[in-house]
This record gives structure tokens, sequence and C-alpha cells, in this order.
């Protein structure tokens, strides 16, 4: 995304901050990630979410759950700013709760996915051989299923339910993790830098420690934070298939689901809610490049 | 690399289906309760009392005879359905392919040839905003502009769409339409490409800003080739191997955004049968046309493979390796 602009010629105060004392390496990636306007942007939309979700009671004026049949599908106005739903409760209230539900899917299901496929792409990319073969066919067998189809066969079978739907998110989606760690300790495995460390007599674990995992975490930082964005999207569809989340939580997949039969006299309560799928997806995605650019410069797209 | 793939899907899917606590019985019944003579009778029918190895004997000895099976729900065979279906699933694919390939490439290479041009800007804030865009909300979007507000406002007819189903049966060689029938599939068509367009668009770019830098364009250039001729022969062609990869495997993403256009435009296809089939515990459908998808992934796949020889002349199979 950064590649929008000619990259800006240094500022001279930039080029004094570079001749200072060494710069650390963290240090480094935020001076970078900072430069990218819409990274910052999806940072901001984001820490604007999470404190949304956190603070959901004070910032909207009505219970989520609170029934008015007196004001079904009305339009917005100002009392009700997105309008109301079938049932008369206020969209905005609802929409604003909704994060909570989004960010927690979208959080639990990254934990599940980093935890098992890290283990599986540390096992295939350390060991190697016949584990590495074993572990990287049956990613091949998962890649192969349509991802939607397979959730919704192990939904059928668990049971609608936030705990459903986190479980299949993280249980589906770790093959990728699973590839990218494996390949990238491959690669950092034969660097010039892990040799000179062992060549200095470190151990073992040292390596791991300080050279290993610290570079070969990097990418996965970077697909975790965009996975995190397509978790949302993907519950969101689910929900709104009628196998995700289920009534009364206010999940913005079922408001989507709700309002598609009254796209002709109230698209308010379909678009509201699926705007806040589009927004929150969108600064995931806007991170991650980000995320992507500053930590590896040569990564860069073009 | 085919066959275990398939075989383990297939047999993924019978294990995911053997251990499903729901028992296809008490599906078929709905509310009512099954009395104990009754259960026994549809069980010995569908073979379900049999051990699972024997199941799963009966399961590939049918397979391979390429019989689907029969829908416990409707109790028709689902080789049946599947020829019922997929048409409409196939053509609705194709159109989203064509839309995919030609957009795709054609914004990615322009944005690559003009770059930091408003065109160049404009497809990739574009690219990425669609992927956030969730597909069912993008496809009500549309419906909601060409199918509600143009018609409550009364635009000519052309404006307007219909939002739903595949429309008349007027189509020469089942791909061309006829009369108005391009109306039905163009929306659907539109929401199910998206995602995969911009994904299209921005590996094109890429690639091709990489191949724009290699020795031979300059050569190219220099022998005096139009700049046209440049770009497409020796641009173009070198730099289509990763945006082909990723259009093979993308399908699977495609197959899954097919369930929510599918449903958003109740488009009679293999989509929203799985899908349905899949809440009513009918395994032999979801068997059959996920295999049949699977299989088809796979050597499209295959296919994508092979086609990579016809973009880069140095890649030969089966003549040793390549120089």
């Amino acid at each position: 995304m950064t590649d929008l602009q000619p990259e800006p010629a240094p500022g001279p105060a930039l080029l004094a901050a570079e001749s200072t004392a060494p710069v650390s390496a963290r240090g480094d990636v935020w001076r970078r990630f900072r430069r990218n306007r819409l990274a910052v942007i999806g940072l901001v939309v984001l820490t604007l979410l999470v404190l949304a979700a956190i603070l959901a009671p004070l910032i909207t004026f009505y219970d989520p759950a609170k029934l008015d049949p007196v004001l079904s599908r009305k339009p917005p106005s100002l009392k009700h700013w997105f309008g109301n739903d079938l049932l008369g409760r206020d969209l905005y209230t609802r929409v604003v709760y909704g994060s909570r539900v989004s960010l927690r899917v979208g959080i639990f299901s990254v934990v599940i996915a980093l935890a098992l496929g890290l283990t599986a792409g540390a096992a295939a990319g350390f060991y190697g051989r016949w584990i590495d073969s074993v572990l990287m066919r049956i990613t091949d067998v998962f890649l192969a299923f349509p991802y939607i189809l397979a959730a919704i066969a192990i939904i059928t079978v668990l049971g609608r339910g936030e705990a459903a739907v986190i479980f299949v998110l993280g249980g589906l989606g770790w093959m990728s993790f699973a590839r990218i760690f494996r390949s990238s300790i491959l690669s950092i495995k034969e660097t010039e830098y892990i040799e000179a460390a062992r060549a200095l007599g470190a151990s073992n674990f040292r390596i791991i420690r300080r050279h290993l995992f610290p570079n070969a975490i990097q990418p996965v930082i970077v697909y975790a934070t965009i996975f995190v964005g397509t978790a949302v999207l993907s519950e969101a569809a689910l929900s709104f298939l009628g196998v995700g989340i289920t009534e009364p939580k206010p999940a913005w997949g079922l408001m989507v689901a709700q309002g598609k039969s009254f796209l002709i006299g109230s698209p308010h309560m379909l678009f509201f809610p699926g705007a806040a799928i589009f927004v929150t997806v969108m600064a995931f995605v806007f991170v991650g490049d980000g995320l992507r650019d500053a930590l590896d410069p040569r990564l860069r797209g073009g | 690399m085919v066959v275990p793939v398939v075989v383990g899907a297939v047999s993924l899917l019978f294990v995911v289906f053997y251990i499903v606590p729901g028992n296809p019985v008490d599906s078929l019944a709905g509310e009512r309760a099954v009395n104990a003579d009754t259960r026994r009778v549809v069980e010995a029918k569908f073979g379900l009392d049999k051990p699972w190895y024997v199941q799963y004997g009966k399961y590939w000895q049918r397979l391979s005879h390429g019989d689907l099976g029969r829908s416990y729900a409707q109790g028709r065979s689902v080789n049946t359905m599947l020829k019922e279906k997929a048409p409409n699933s196939i053509r609705l694919a194709v159109w989203a392919l064509g839309i995919e390939v030609l957009i795709g490439i054609a914004a990615g290479v322009l944005s690559a040839v003009r770059r930091y041009s408003f065109l160049d800007t404009l497809t990739t804030v574009s690219t990425t905003m669609v992927v956030a865009v969730p597909v069912f909300v993008l496809g009500y979007l549309l419906q909601y502009m060409v199918g509600v507000y143009t018609f409550q406002h009364n635009y000519p007819t052309w404006a307007r769409f219909p939002v739903s189903g595949v429309g008349g049966d007027h189509w020469h060689l089942f791909l061309i339409p006829a009369a108005d029938t391009w109306k039905s599939v163009v929306l659907p068509a539109i929401t199910l490409a998206s995602v995969s367009t911009a994904l299209v668009a921005r590996m094109m770019r890429t690639t091709m800003l990489e191949v724009m830098r290699a020795d031979y364009m300059r050569t190219a250039a220099a022998k005096g080739l139009s700049r046209t001729q440049v770009v497409f022969r020796h641009g173009l062609k070198n730099a289509m191997i990763p945006v082909v990869t990723l259009i093979g495997l993308d399908l699977a993403n495609l197959i899954g955004s097919a369930v929510l256009t599918e449903t958003v435009f109740s488009w009679p296809g293999m989509g929203t049968t799985i899908a349905t089939a899949i809440g009513a515990l009918d395994s032999p459908v979801v068997q059959g046309f996920t295999i049949v998808l699977v299989i088809a992934y796979v050597l499209i796949n295959l296919l994508v493979d092979v086609s990579y020889a016809f973009f880069d002349p140095r890649i030969r199979y089966g003549a040793g390796s390549a120089d």
C-alpha cells in the first residue's frame, strides 16, 4: 500500500536521527510503520474499535436487547442514529455491542490457529524428513477443502454458538500459519548469521531463542493480523448463513441476515452492520500490510 | 499429488459424517419420534446398520462405479441432483472466472505500466477495499443499487436488474446469453468474482513491475519493438505464471464464496445445495457434491501446472531438468 507515493526524500530531521547512535530494531520498525499513512489510519480505527468494545455501555444509550414493536424498522433518526431493527432494537447500540462479539471471535480464533500452526510448522521445519512430509500432506488435504463448507459441516456437528465458531475458525485456519512458519524456519536455518552464532559456540537453545524464533515469527505476526480480519469476515458469513452466532447476541452477520429481507423498505438494517464488518476487516488488513512493509522493507509490494 | 489428496478428502468426508452425533433417521423424521422398528428398516435401507469398515468399503465401491449414492432427505439419486445443479454453478463460475481474468489482468497490467497514475491508485485502493467487503454485503449492495433503487425511481429498463434466479432459459451454447438473460448472471458473477479479481489484479501488478525491470525487456525495447509488443509479448507472458498459480489456488475460495453468492441471489447451484444438505445431515449429497468439487479443484490445479510450460518454455515436463 505504501507505494502509492514515491518514497519521500528523508528530511534533515530524519537524517539527523539516522546518524545518531544505532536505533533499536523495534524503534526502526515503528518509525517505518508510522510513515505508512494507511497503516496508521488502520491502527487508529482498531484502537477506536477496541475502545468501543470495552466502553460499549458508556457510549450507547439503549439496552441492546430491549424490544420495542412500535419502533420496528424505523429509519435512522437523531434519537436512533442507525435506526431500529425488525424487533425495534436500537441498531447503533447493537452494532457497537457487535464489535465485542467480532473481536472476541477474531482474537480467540487466531490464538487457536497460532497454537496449532506454530506447533505443526515448528515440527515440520526443525525435524524435517517424514514428519515434514506427513504434516505438509495433511495441510494440502485441509487446504483443498472449501473453507466455508468445512466450517458449516463441523458446526452442524458441534452445534451453533460463539464457542463453536471460534473453535472452527481456529481449527481450520492453522494450515497457513504452519506453512509460513515452516518455510521461514527453513530459510533462516541456512542463513549465515545462524552459522556465525553456531561457530561462536552458541547453544541450540540460545540460537532458537535469540536468532531463529524472532526472525521466523515476523511473517507469522503479519499473517496473524490479517487473519483476525478474515476471521471477523468468516464469522459474519457463518452467522449470515445461520450456522454461526445465534440470537439474541448482537453479531453483525446476523443483523445483515435480518436486514436482507427488508432491502426494499429498510436498507439501513443491512448497510450499517455491513459497513461495520467492512471497516473492521479493512483496519486489520491495513495494519497487517503496514506491519509487513515495516518489518521487512525488502518484501514491499512493487 | 492428485491421488493422495483425493483419497484423503474422500476419507475425511466419510469420517466427518460417520462421527456426526445426529442420526440421519432422526433428521429425516423431523420433530416426530421414531419407533425402533422403523429405525431398523430405514437404517438397513441405507446400510447404516453395518460396522464402519463395511460402510467404508461399500462407500468406495460405490464411488469407484461413479455412483454418488442416494439422498436421505429427497430419496433421489445424487448423480441426478448433480446433473441438475452443476450446469447452473458452472455457468456462474465461468462468467466469474471471465471477469476475474479479464478485469484482474487488465487492471494489474495497466497499473504496472502507468505506475503512480490515477488508474494505479484507483486499482490499489479498490483492490484493498474489495477484499474487506463481505461477499454477501456486496451482493445486497448491488441488488439495492440496480435492483431496488432503479425500480423505485423509475429508471429505464436497461438499468433494472432481476435480483434472484437464473432467468429464462435462453442461452446459446450454454454460455452465451440471449435476450435479457445476461442480466440475471452478471450481478452474481460480479459478486462471486470480486475478491478473486482484486487478488489477481494485485498479483499481476506486482509481478508485472518485477518483469518490467528485467534485462530482456530492455533488450526487446532496444531491438526496436513497439511498447505494446514489449509489454504484451515479452512482459505479460513472463508475468503470467504466478497469476495463473493464484487463479488455480483461489478456486477453493471461489467455491466458498459461491455458497454465499448463490444464497444471496437465490441461484440454484451446487453451493446452496451443499449448504442445505449439511444442515439436514444429508451426508450422501454433501459427500457426493464435495468430492466432485475437490476433484475439479485438484484437476484444475494440475492444468495450471501444465500451463506453466506454455508461459515459460524453459519449463518442460518429462524431459529431464530445465536448463
